[in-house]
């Protein structure tokens, strides 16, 4: 199986760039409504959001399983996500760990259906059509840089539910049918 | 206040589900789950609802007629534990008498729980799908095999695949 080429800035970039800890936030649940409004786009040079950067990914990391977290999921309102696929049997293309802000998809085929569930909506799962190759352009925080990346499989699958996220919309605005929603499943 | 269950089952036309909880909204019921569907072209709806039996009885007679309605006071909430993994269930073939019953006994049989089951006949094609639950415990080689030779028997194929979902 092929996978996409990498883009080398961001599969190298670490959060250890942003040059400080995060602090772990709380994770906000729906029906908050920061969770349906359209994030601000944000400047990538504002130590605000620089901080921000830092703690999305302190705080996605010690969420377990979470593979992702935007900044309205934290309770504020902006264009910024961090992301971490490493590892999920689902994965193909991997660019790690990273930070994204005023991220667009620029062009997205291969559509296929998943179940897929959310922090901010804990009791329900969706099914959900994506795109499986993606690409997406948006700024590293702390940079001016326009990066793109072109992913597919999984990663692709993560970025569309975070830009989502950013624009205020969660994975039921997107369910495949009247009878796509379910009650999520927790067995011990 | 006590858990009520209302089912409306009759012909459908626009507008029996905005009638239906319209006069459930109107007696301060607050809707949880529903599920409606088109059954053979009849309308069925199942809601669970928590409010008062006398009141919604009242509220939902001038409804009654072609609609058969039933109100009835349920027990207290019975929260569902999943007993383990998910698993979608799929079956299609030629139509015949049983097919329903007997794979899902063979579910039943390693001690699985189906949560949600469809069936539709379109012509001659029968076609089945469920979520199924399964115990840890359950011997799923076992259970596919015993699927695949009741889904001979039967002529029509099954298949069993995980449903579990990703967190994102």
């Amino acid at each position: 199986m092929s996978v996409a080429h990498l883009n080398q800035t961001l599969a190298a970039w670490s959060p250890a760039q942003l040059g400080l800890v995060g602090d772990v936030l709380e994770v906000v649940r729906a029906p908050h409504p920061v969770l349906a409004t359209l994030g601000a786009t944000v400047d990538p040079l504002d130590p605000t959001m620089v901080a921000l950067a830092a703690d999305l990914v302190a705080t996605m990391r010690v969420s377990p399983g979470c593979v992702g977290l935007a900044a309205p999921q934290v309770g504020i309102s902006a264009q910024m996500f961090a992301l971490d696929v490493t590892g999920h049997p689902k994965t193909r293309t991997c660019h790690g760990v990273f930070v994204l802000c005023n991220a667009v998809v620029t062009e997205a085929s291969r559509q296929e259906k998943a179940r897929e569930g959310c922090m901010s909506v804990p009791d329900f799962t969706g099914d959900v059509k994506r795109a499986t190759r993606l690409e997406v352009t948006g700024v590293l925080p702390g940079t001016t840089d326009q990066v793109t990346i072109t992913t597919d499989a999984f990663e692709a699958r993560a970025l569309q539910h975070e830009i989502d996220h950013c624009n205020g919309k969660l994975f039921l605005d997107r369910v495949a049918g009247a009878h796509a929603v379910h009650p999520r499943k927790v067995y011990k | 206040m006590s858990q009520l269950a209302v089912t409306v089952i009759g012909p459908d036309r626009p507008g029996i589900i905005a009638d239906v909880t319209e006069a459930l909204a109107g007696t301060g019921v607050n809707l949880e789950d529903s599920t409606m569907t088109l059954l053979r072209g009849h309308f069925a709806m199942m809601i669970v609802c928590s409010g008062s039996l006398d009141e919604v009885q009242t509220a939902i007679e001038p409804l009654r007629g072609e609609l058969v309605i039933t109100v009835r006071a349920m027990g207290p909430e019975h929260e569902h534990a999943a007993i383990g993994p998910s698993y979608l269930l799929s079956v299609h073939g030629a139509d015949r008498p049983g097919i329903v019953a007997a794979v899902t006994r063979m579910v039943a049989a390693v001690g699985g729980t189906i949560t949600d089951l469809a069936t539709r006949l379109s012509g001659d094609l029968y076609v089945l799908t469920a979520e199924v639950e399964l115990p840890l415990t359950a011997d799923l080689e076992t259970l596919e095999r015993a699927l695949e030779i009741t889904a001979e028997e039967l002529g029509v194929g099954v298949t069993l695949t995980p449903a579990e979902s990703d967190d994102l």
